[in-house]
């Protein structure tokens, strides 16, 4: 699928992501999502509904956004920045080789970082391989690649990224998401849920979306906001000195 | 057919010209992209190597369109400024990958070549972020040159150079330029593009102030209009002797000395010391005033 370009894309992004300290950013979230659920797991809260709130708002609204946000937007935004990505464009790499590379070692970084702890604090809290623990397996992994196909692109668009991408997260899925359903139809957490929610068939989890809303419009998302971050690296700039 | 042709082109940003219609064609051989910080080379060698789009123009690197164009890079290397490279690779590493973006058929040969011709074979094997700016300038030569470019393009390749290693760069580009490629670098200062190359772009203020052979435009440039400070033991007596020279286009006298606007510097140099000595004028000293290379640009602008 990738060729020899995209091997060479692959694997200096995934030395250039993991070799950065902030590789230990990506690991913070899903420790700690681990850690309270075998401190929950432990303590026997009376609320015997935990594992779905704690595992789907949690894991959902914070863990897997803002594990995708700091890993897709760095995959080709920290390049961008420092300007090390001239000595990947100055070859006649197609662009679009470039972005689907990028997106995929994101997307696998995710899900290592983030739907591989949900399967192991799933199976701590359900006790086994429920519906419940495969249901948030499977959300979390289509969630890491609906959400790095948005992140990237969004690196492409602007040096801020991760200052859009949590105004995304904060003010699109965190605020309108609860408030305003037509939101919903354009919530990468929500489509997440969804097809969690298909195999868990949870109520805690507060899917509001049907699986087949879920997967059409997760894979419209995902394709549009890929093709539009190849469109956009075919028109990459250098600024000149200043006049 | 030449290497890099641009037809009118311009570049703004909004009301900002940064390119103000340049035509220019570059063929085989060295050519310095020579101008003062901020007139535009770096704008213009984005330009042609396809990372900025003309706002009106045409532009072309070996017959096609370089905007828009990855293609173009099967014939281009380009050396940018900017000293970020793959930190984290080693030398060889960064070459190698290179060798296949570009799908060469022998990615190791390729990269053992263009190591070699750098001559960073002894120390390929470091990390790049333990290299020294030269040595970072070079291994970026070498992956430019690891497909066999016809045109290479280099952004202020000097920039950070001691001595030798700006000797070393220029014996390497004067070596590609003699195996029949084309080489454009850019450069503001004037001996950097007075040692390497025969044929220079002079660009100021977005404008290609002057095109083509270095020592007619060297020429142009010192046989200027010069002004002199000139402080003596009798300023207003050897004014009035100045005045009369057919070399010497205006005197005044100011509070720091005399100031002297001579239309040849050479005649003026020699005629300035004999008149002092036959009026025995004592002649404390002489300062050139309009020196700095933005005048001497400035001068070719005008002329």
């Amino acid at each position: 699928m990738f060729g020899v370009q995209g091997r060479v894309v692959a694997s200096i992004t995934l030395r250039a992501t993991m070799g950065r300290k902030r590789v230990f950013l990506f690991a913070i979230p899903p420790l700690i999502l681990v850690l309270v659920t075998v401190l929950l797991k432990l303590a026997h809260p009376p609320a015997t509904d935990w594992p779905s709130h704690i595992l789907g708002d949690f894991g959902f609204s914070v863990v897997l956004p803002l594990t995708a946000l700091i890993i897709g937007t760095s995959v080709l935004g920290a390049e961008i920045d420092d300007g090390s990505v001239i000595h990947l464009l100055a070859t006649p790499v197609r662009r679009s080789t470039v972005i689907v590379s990028k997106f995929v070692v994101a997307a696998f970084l995710t899900m290592i970082f983030v739907a591989v702890p949900e399967l192991i604090a799933g199976l701590i809290a359900t006790g086994g391989a429920t519906k419940l623990a495969v249901g948030l397996f499977v959300g979390a992994l289509v969630g890491s690649v609906i959400y790095n196909a948005v992140f990237v692109m969004i690196s492409v668009l602007t040096t801020r990224a991760i200052a859009v991408g949590l105004l995304y997260l904060l003010v699109w899925e965190g605020v309108l998401g609860n408030f305003a359903s037509g939101a919903r139809i354009l919530s990468v957490e929500q489509y997440s849920l969804g097809v969690a929610n298909s195999i868990a068939h949870n109520t805690g989890l507060n899917a509001h979306l049907g699986l087949p809303t879920a997967v059409v419009m997760g894979a419209v998302v995902t394709v549009a906001t890929l093709a539009f971050a190849i469109r956009r690296l075919g028109s990459f700039s250098l600024k000149g000195d200043a006049v | 057919m030449s290497a890099i042709e641009l037809r009118n082109v311009s570049r703004w940003y909004g009301n900002v010209v940064a390119i103000n219609d340049i035509t220019m064609t570059i063929s085989q051989g060295v050519t310095g992209l020579l101008g003062p910080n901020g007139a535009g080379k770096s704008t213009l060698l984005h330009l042609i190597a396809g990372f900025l789009e003309p706002s009106r123009g045409e532009l072309t690197v070996g017959g096609a369109a370089s905007w828009r164009n990855p293609d173009i890079y099967r014939v281009l290397g380009l050396v940018p400024e900017r000293d970020s490279v793959y930190a984290f690779l080693t030398g060889q590493e960064f070459v190698r990958a290179t060798a296949r973006l570009h799908k060469l058929p022998d990615p190791d040969a390729a990269a053992q070549r263009a190591i070699g011709i750098v001559e960073m074979t002894g120390t390929q094997d470091r990390r790049i972020s333990t290299y020294s700016k030269g040595m970072r300038q070079r291994i970026k030569v070498a992956a430019a040159l690891v497909h066999d470019p016809q045109v290479i393009l280099l952004d202020e390749p000097f920039n950070g150079m001691d001595p030798r290693q700006r000797l070393h760069m220029m014996d390497l580009l004067e070596g590609l330029a003699d195996q029949g490629r084309t080489i454009l670098f850019s450069s503001h200062i004037l001996e950097e593009v007075e040692r390497l190359s025969g044929t220079i772009q002079v660009i100021v203020s977005g404008r290609l102030a002057a095109s083509g052979d270095f020592r007619a435009i060297r020429r142009l440039m010192t046989s200027r209009p010069h002004v002199f400070l000139v402080r003596t033991s009798d300023d207003r007596r050897l004014g009035a002797t100045l005045i009369g020279r057919p070399a010497v286009t205006g005197v005044e006298v100011t509070g720091r000395g005399l100031q002297v606007r001579a239309s040849d510097y050479g005649a003026f140099s020699r005629e300035l010391a004999t008149l002092t000595r036959q009026e025995g004028i004592r002649l404390r000293e002489l300062l050139p005033e309009d020196e700095s290379l933005e005048s001497v640009f400035a001068y070719l602008v005008e002329s």
